[in-house]
């Protein structure tokens, strides 16, 4: 196909409101669950195990739709079940000082085997989908009508999420908190501020919303429920919370860029660009890598942006 | 009354020995009731998960088998993490070792190539993987970008170019287009050395050379202490001059290279060929190793056995009691959280307190 | 004590059972399996899996079948199939392509056991190959595609450039453009054999881009989903997934494995089994088409006349003259049809197929 046409088709690719539609839906799993970890990160501990909680998330949630018949209920089953996977972590990094990144590790092999075990008896069925929002005249507006007003839930918490969070961490007194124990965990204890039970409350949200994310899945957007369904969502994340340098506004973005690209690499393909199937395939990664690269150039040699605790062991002294 | 953590005054020598037997007990215990209460006998698939496997030839050599890339790469990456230099890229540069080293074995396949033809696969597995491995230390020294999203990216991309070669260009001309290389040539294969009892092969060899050579660079060399010093006191560290910049140009390297070397000795070795099946997630498997050895290479060859025994006694058990696979993946998980819980006890206590209304005043 | 009561009685039950069943029970025949995906993928290890259960049922008392699922085609494939032959199974299935080295490898030490390939081409003494003409499914796919496409585009949901994959994707366009010369195809390649997310987002790409009927070689149900959802038709794969487009699904080509295993167990069982090819299709059972729905009658009609052709004989999917991507026509070496060697080694495109066999 020549050049001029090929950007001319892709061009109307990007700005249909399906593609941009079905991109939301492919990057809203992955907001979800990166800006738990967001949260869980700038309190300065590294949790791993994001695709452990989000396949018990899948799991858990199915299950629990499955067998209710709603959504709701679902979606609640898949947060707690992230949650209480991530407080087994809690107790091992932040009541026993384990080391972060085994520990989180760990937990993703359990909770990928814990998930096989009990969505096993689920597999071959289907729920009904979560309804998607259906307001009488906004809806029906041309273009911006289905993508503002005619989303499934999922989507309208992750945003509300993100901006919660800004503002949490930004704009209230705990939020500063947590910011400053994430920098410097030991300054932040001598001052008297309650460093283990703000990092456990954190790993506690991150552990919800990766579980929100994993039960997105099941319950929006593919509606049953197979073993491994997250295909290691939670890993991109994780690598999305790095690549948006622990800021929420970076982090949309990079995720929807991510979310962009992936689905972009599927639907190029048939214009025939000439280009191979596995290149169009690793766009995603490749972009994202490009793509920090690119960022870390203008912040020169003034560090990472990550906070300096990050990953470090806290025990409090007597 | 709360119950507090504590830093001892010295690490607890007792509990440095035993915690690991700790952990494996606890794992038990933990297990039984998880067996007991799937209907399944306990003390049956305790047996053979852990016993059965060492009861014959076979299944030991698969243990040593299964245990030699998984020990290799996670020597290497122990190099890494001691200094916290975050190299979670192992699969792909166990990839790119992997094709980097099959290229030779497919130029010189149905040729007369002498012996030279391994060792060069190895050298070239071995560069290839080290050079991958570059690739996300250039990034962090270079421009900053986090090591643990670069690598990452990177598994991805190194499994989809292997994808892309297999499929074309190095197609085996007999494989009706399969994607899959021809058979390696003898020449071209890692010899097993207990022919026909087994699997052995020279790669344990190779693994067990790695483990003591690692054990010495980090024990005995000037570049070994910087790496554990680097990551027990970073600012002493600085303030020594050591440059943490070369420091993860050369982990990053190191550990490059052993999953490189890892990738092509398995190719050429249990496999015989490359296919895209060959990407089994050994380099993520290995950070658990890593772990479980408490990264020191002798405590990783024991982990990496280990860890390899409930690997083949998991498929017994599939076999013999209709065990799912997952059962064995929860046991792998709860396995490591008991050996990080009681290892955390070695450098900690627990102790139950009063509580108190803490004092704010600051610390010296 | 009551507890001690209960024990000795089944413990005499046991004793009693093995005596009288003991000569039976130790002559069962072991018959194992090993998979390459989880047995949950609803899609191709789910159809061996329910042919596994079909032969479990059918010589309960003769045969006690096993599986290893999630068998990763590298060095631990090898070490799978060994250990189903030291555990006494006496004749095993190896599931997947990938497996065809290792399999060869642990036929070459155990000459008493009994293998079975799918879809490999390596054979020996006492390893056999299997596999399903599951392109003769496509081809009536396609003349139902063909039929019932409103915009002349169809969609097209791969994995991997593999020559089963390949030959599926020419059987539907032949198949199609026998009813309809100008339908277009468009095929999106995910490099996965299930991942529910992507498959669904390469549905809507193409749904988007024009598709109206879908089709996919691919394992999960999420395509058949979104079909449903979207109001249009689409083929199930591997498995019926009528539940999944309860208005959407067509028809699916379904593996159907258990006359097969059975026949198998049954020759070990009388001492006749030996080494051999088969590839059977629509004739023999192997492959099944699901019930055709969401069609008019006309349309169904003609599908069921195509089954009945293909079956007889009369009918081949790959039948000479075929003209290739480029314009040439293809050498036909069975005849009046393609023969065997090449439909299993296709890696080339007939006319009328915009897009490049990757990796050629």
């Amino acid at each position: 196909m020549p050049m001029v046409d090929a950007l001319i088709e892709i061009f109307k690719l990007i700005f249909s409101v399906s593609f941009i539609l079905t991109v939301i839906t492919a990057s809203t799993p992955l907001l979800l669950a990166a800006s738990g970890e967001l949260m869980v990160e700038r309190a300065g501990v590294l949790n791993l195990g994001i695709e452990g909680m989000m396949i018990m998330g899948a799991a858990c949630g199915f299950a629990g739709a499955y067998m209710s018949g709603s959504t709701l209920i679902g979606a609640l089953c898949g947060i707690l079940a992230g949650a209480a996977l991530s407080a087994v972590f809690a107790i091992l990094t932040l009541g026993l000082a384990v080391n972060q990144v085994a520990a989180g590790l760990a937990l993703t092999i359990l909770g990928v085997g814990l998930s096989g075990l009990i969505g096993a008896g689920f597999v071959g069925e289907q729920i009904v989908p979560v309804p998607h929002l259906q307001l009488p005249v906004l809806t029906d507006l041309p273009f911006i009508g289905r993508i503002v007003f005619g989303e499934d839930p999922f989507v309208y918490v992750s945003i509300a999420l993100i901006i919660a969070i800004w503002l949490f961490l930004y704009r209230t007194r705990t939020g500063l908190v947590l910011r400053a124990i994430g920098d410097n965990h030991a300054s932040a204890h001598a001052l008297g501020y309650p460093v283990l039970r703000i990092r456990l409350l954190a790993v506690l949200f991150g552990g919800a919303c990766a579980g929100l994310a994993g039960a997105y899945l099941p319950l929006a957007y593919t509606p049953f429920f197979i073993p491994g369904m997250t295909s290691g969502r939670g890993w991109i994340a994780l690598a999305l919370v790095v690549f948006a340098s622990w800021r929420p506004a970076r982090l949309v973005i990079g995720a929807y860029l991510f979310g962009a690209v992936s689905i972009l690499g599927l639907a190029l393909q048939p214009l025939q660009l000439g280009i191979p199937q596995q290149v169009m395939n690793m766009l995603p990664y490749l972009a994202t890598v490009i793509v920090l690269v690119l960022i870390s150039r203008t912040r020169g040699t003034a560090g990472s942006a990550a906070p300096a605790s990050l990953g470090l062991v806290f025990v409090p002294d007597r | 009354m709360q119950l507090v953590l504590e830093r001892r005054a010295e690490r607890s020598t007792l509990i440095a020995v035993t915690s690991p037997l700790i952990a494996v007990a606890l794992t038990i215990v933990t297990f039984s009731v998880l067996f007991a209460i799937m209907g399944k006998n306990p003390i049956e698939a305790l047996y053979i998960y852990f016993i059965e496997p060492l009861t014959d030839p076979f299944s030991l050599q698969e243990i040593a088998v299964k245990a030699t890339p998984l020990v290799m790469i996670a020597v290497g990456l122990a190099l890494c993490y001691i200094a916290n230099i975050w190299n979670i890229g192992a699969e792909g540069q166990f990839l790119v070792g992997a094709v980097c080293g099959s290229w030779l074995a497919v130029r010189t396949n149905g040729t007369d190539a002498g012996y030279w033809v391994l060792p060069a696969m190895l050298i070239l597995g071995a560069l290839g993987g080290a050079i991958y491995g570059l690739i996300p230390a250039l990034c962090r020294v270079y421009f900053g970008a986090s090591e643990i999203l670069t690598s990452l990216m990177l598994v991805y991309v190194a499994s989809l170019g292997m994808d892309y070669m297999v499929r074309g260009p190095w197609r085996d001309p007999q494989g009706l287009n399969f994607p899959t290389t021809a058979a390696f040539d003898p020449v071209a294969s890692v010899p097993t050395l207990l022919e026909g009892t087994g699997r052995l092969h020279a790669g344990s060899i190779i693994a067990l050379v790695v483990v003591m050579l690692v054990a010495v660079l980090l024990g005995r060399t000037i570049m070994g202490f910087e790496i554990r010093l680097v990551g027990a006191a970073p600012r002493a560290a600085r303030f020594s001059g050591f440059s943490s910049d070369r420091l993860v140009l050369f982990t990053f390297a190191v550990s490059g290279a052993l999953a490189g070397l890892a990738g092509i000795i398995e190719v050429a070795g249990p496999i015989g060929h490359l296919d895209p099946g060959v990407a089994s997630g050994y380099g993520f498997t290995a950070i658990i190793v890593a772990f479980l050895g408490r990264l020191n290479p002798v405590g990783i060859l024991v982990a990496g056995l280990f860890l390899a025994l409930t690997f083949i006694g998991g498929e017994g058990a599939q076999i013999s009691m209709k065990v799912p696979l997952d059962l064995t993946k929860v046991f792998q998980g709860i396995l490591l959280f008991y050996v990080l819980a009681c290892d955390s006890l070695i450098i900690y206590r627990i102790r139950l307190l009063r509580t108190v209304r803490k004092p704010v005043h600051a610390h010296g | 004590m009551k507890k001690w009561n209960v024990v000795a009685v089944a413990a005499l039950l046991a004793l009693a059972a093995a005596t009288f069943g003991g000569a039976y029970a130790a002559d069962k025949l072991k018959v194992g399996f090993v998979y390459v995906g989880p047995i949950g993928d609803l899609g191709y290890t789910y159809q061996h899996e329910l042919g596994r259960q079909a032969l479990q049922k059918a010589l309960n008392d003769k045969v006690e079948t096993t599986f290893l699922e999630n068998v990763p085609e590298g060095a631990d494939a090898e070490r799978a199939i060994e250990q189903l032959a030291r555990a006494g199974n006496k004749l095993i299935f190896t599931t997947s392509f990938g497996f065809m080295d290792a399999t060869l490898k642990v036929a070459n030490k155990y000459p008493n056991v009994f293998f079975e390939h799918a879809t490999g081409f390596k054979r020996a003494k006492n390893l056999a190959t299997y596999a399903a003409r599951f392109y003769e499914g496509r081809y009536i796919q396609g003349q139902i595609a063909g039929k019932m496409t409103k915009s002349g585009v169809i969609g097209y949901i791969v994995s991997f450039p593999i020559p089963e994959v390949i030959s599926g994707i020419n059987a539907t366009m032949l198949g199609a453009q026998s009813v309809n010369p100008n339908v277009k195809f468009k095929i999106i390649w995910v490099n996965s054999w299930f991942d529910p997310g992507k498959e669904a987002d390469a549905a809507k790409a193409l749904i988007d881009q024009g598709a109206d009927i879908l089709t996919q070689h691919t394992d999960s149900p999420a395509a058949m989903q979104i079909a449903e959802q979207r109001g249009i038709r689409a083929f199930g794969q591997s498995s019926d997934m009528i539940k999944f487009g309860p208005h959407a699904q067509l028809t699916a080509d379904t593996d159907y494995w258990g006359n097969y295993y059975i026949g198998r167990a049954k020759l070990v069982l009388e001492g006749k089994w030996k080494s051999d090819d088969t590839w059977d299709g629509l004739d023999k059972g192997m492959v099944v088409m699901a019930p055709y729905t969401n069609m008019p009658d006309d349309v169904k009609e003609m599908a069921m006349k195509t089954e009945a052709a293909i079956k007889s004989g009369s009918l081949h999917p790959f039948k000479c003259p075929i003209t290739d991507q480029d314009g040439k026509t293809v050498e036909c070496k069975g005849g009046s049809r393609l023969d065997n060697g090449q439909i299993l080694s296709m890696n080339w495109y007939v006319k009328g197929i915009d897009d490049k066999v990757p990796g050629k």
